[in-house]
């Protein structure tokens, strides 16, 4: 058929996409190293500067692993909510799901100290900080579906998530008010968002989660495309709703809490990268939208990280205000254009 | 033209409401492969609900309903899409899919767990193209087409979905007497020469005497089922609606104001 093959084709231009703002993101930063440089580091060549050789491999290729898996994942639970709330501004962001997973890291990392003191995190602390903020995310996103079930307004929803936000950050407050300067310092900074910050052990953590939520998306295929057509149709196509529902619950609180317990609560990437992938990839078919948005997701993390590295700069931007700087305006200039947001 | 012998949906004293609110009891009908059946009756009288029960979306009251000679609450969910298919009121949620990729979705059950397509696939979805005239529409948006489009797209998927028992809310609201009448003669022909058994809720009598093989009159006490002739005949169409608003004549098979 002719529409597989122009998406074959767009798979490959995304895919160099990728390829190109992966070096991109490797090649800038504070330290400025030549592009040549940089490629030729990671074929294994030696840098004129020893230094270099170490910043590629040991900070800026781990960093850019983590933006591939943090935009990938967001935007993969993102299209996740989209589907299954019948929605097209849902977003873990929007919905409260990223609050309720700063509420849960705020309660161990403001709360447990308080009450322990202990403020060392070894690899069963950011297993517990995982834990926590996917425990957090559940928790609202279970709540933001037993709403869902009885308001059918699209809008209401919205706002409830906006609420769940504020009780969320009110909440964070009192803990701040209570906590240490020191755990505060770490949930403000937790809070701007990095991927930068992560040892090899989160990393790997963080892919064991991405890999399980890219899993269970993939095992979701073809109840998520009966979904489009709305619940009854899906159950008589023979879609066991339970058990679906759970799955894909699954999957979307461990990708919105996972990442958003190592990389803090980034916004606006879960929201806006499905309507920008659809852009391309003019389709609903899960099939190639899952791939697709995973991929345009990556290279929208991989562009901003580089934006808040500001070339040659010193300084690192906090990269949640810069997905905040490109998502938002993606967000408005879709629902001017469109009016109505199609999904 | 052959009509089935088997018995493919069947209803027994069946109750149908919500909880302790019982919107109908006493229901009965028999129908066979190759029979389009019209359910008819006044607004609220449980004309959707019926079918909503039917369809299994919500649960009976008391009573039987009968699926291919097999109790309907013993299949399975997978089962039983392969036994019965559903046109319902409510619109698709994404209307960005394509009138193709929407039929498409009726295979479903057939599918393996990515829904790749057979050979055997894609000659059930041409076929429900070509049947619903849909051929030069297939790689249209959902929001791009009309009502009456829209409607013998989703009848298309129902149709590609390949069960014997076809149920639709309401198939013909907001469509003008043509499309009415096209939508109503597709299903006929569905019925007929596919040998399934449609059934479907309306307001259009007029139309549904002159075009099923049975008629359902939901009443609230009796609820008569039979042939519309056989219906016309024991003047069940006459109690259907008060007298001094409406009259019916059993001559043309049509309603009149009353002067």
């Amino acid at each position: 058929m002719q529409r597989s093959r122009t998406y074959r084709i767009s798979f490959i231009l995304i895919g160099l996409a990728l390829l190109c703002s992966w070096v991109l993101n490797l090649s800038s930063g504070s330290v400025h190293i030549p592009f040549e440089e940089t490629v030729s580091i990671l074929f294994g060549g030696k840098p004129k500067v020893e230094a270099w050789s170490y910043i590629v491999w040991d900070y800026r290729l781990p960093k850019s692993f983590t933006a591939i898996l943090v935009g990938g994942g967001l935007s993969l639970s993102g299209l996740l909510m989209q589907t299954f709330f019948r929605n097209p501004l849902a977003g873990p962001f929007v919905l409260g799901i990223s609050s309720g997973a700063s509420l849960g890291a705020a309660l161990l990392l403001m709360g447990a100290t308080m009450v322990t003191g202990m403020t060392s995190f070894s690899f069963l602390g950011d297993a517990s900080l995982a834990l926590a903020a996917s425990v957090g995310s559940f928790f609202v996103l279970s709540v933001v579906m037993v709403v869902a079930q009885r308001v059918k307004d699209t809008m209401a929803l919205l706002i409830i998530g906006l609420m769940f936000g504020s009780i969320t950050s009110a909440i964070v407050s009192v803990l701040a008010y209570f906590s240490s300067a020191e755990s505060l310092q770490r949930f403000i900074f937790w809070s701007f968002g990095s991927v930068g910050n992560l040892t090899p052990n989160q990393i790997i953590l963080l892919t064991g989660i991405v890999i399980i939520g890219l899993l269970l998306s993939i095992l979701s295929l073809k109840p998520l495309n009966a979904f489009l057509l709305g619940e009854h149709y899906a159950q008589s196509l023979g879609v066991s709703l339970k058990k679906s529902r759970l799955i894909i619950i699954i999957a979307t609180g461990l990708l919105a809490g996972g990442i958003t317990a190592f990389a803090g609560p980034i916004a606006f990437v879960g929201l806006a990268v499905p309507h920008l992938t659809r852009q391309i990839f003019d389709t609903m078919e899960h099939k190639v939208l899952i791939p697709a948005v995973f991929l345009y997701g990556a290279i929208l993390m991989l562009l901003c990280d580089t934006l808040a590295q500001w070339p040659n700069s010193a300084s690192v931007l906090p990269i949640n205000a810069i997905t905040s700087l490109v998502g938002a305006p993606v967000v408005i200039w879709l629902l001017v254009r469109k009016r109505k947001m199609l999904f | 033209m052959e009509k089935g012998i088997q018995k493919s949906l069947s209803t027994h004293d069946l109750a149908i409401g919500y909880g302790k609110n019982v919107v109908g009891q006493h229901i009965n009908l028999e129908l066979h492969l190759g029979t389009l059946c019209a359910i008819v009756g006044v607004n609220g009288i449980g004309k959707s609900t019926l079918l909503r029960t039917m369809g299994r979306f919500q649960t009976k009251l008391s009573g039987n309903i009968h699926l291919n000679g097999k109790e309907l609450y013993q299949y399975s969910p997978l089962e039983r899409s392969k036994s019965l298919s559903v046109v319902l009121t409510e619109q698709p949620t994404s209307k960005n899919l394509t009138a193709i990729e929407l039929i498409a979705l009726g295979r479903q059950p057939y599918t393996n767990w990515l829904g790749t397509l057979s050979v055997e696939d894609e000659k059930n979805i041409q076929f429900a193209l070509n049947a619903f005239l849909l051929d030069d529409l297939k790689h249209r948006k959902c929001h791009e087409l009309s009502d009456g489009q829209m409607q013998r797209v989703l009848i298309a998927r129902a149709m590609a979905q390949d069960t014997p028992v076809i149920l639709l809310d309401e198939p013909t609201t907001h469509l003008d007497l043509y499309h009415k009448v096209q939508i109503l003669k597709m299903l006929q022909q569905l019925a007929h020469n596919q040998q399934k058994t449609i059934v479907f809720t309306t307001h259009e009598i007029e139309l549904a005497i002159q075009l099923c093989d049975k008629i359902l009159i939901l009443d609230g006490k009796e609820n008569p089922f039979g042939d519309p002739c056989e219906l016309i005949e024991q003047k069940h169409f006459e109690k259907l609606f008060p007298s001094e608003m409406v009259q019916f004549d059993a001559k043309t098979g049509s309603f009149k104001v009353s002067k």
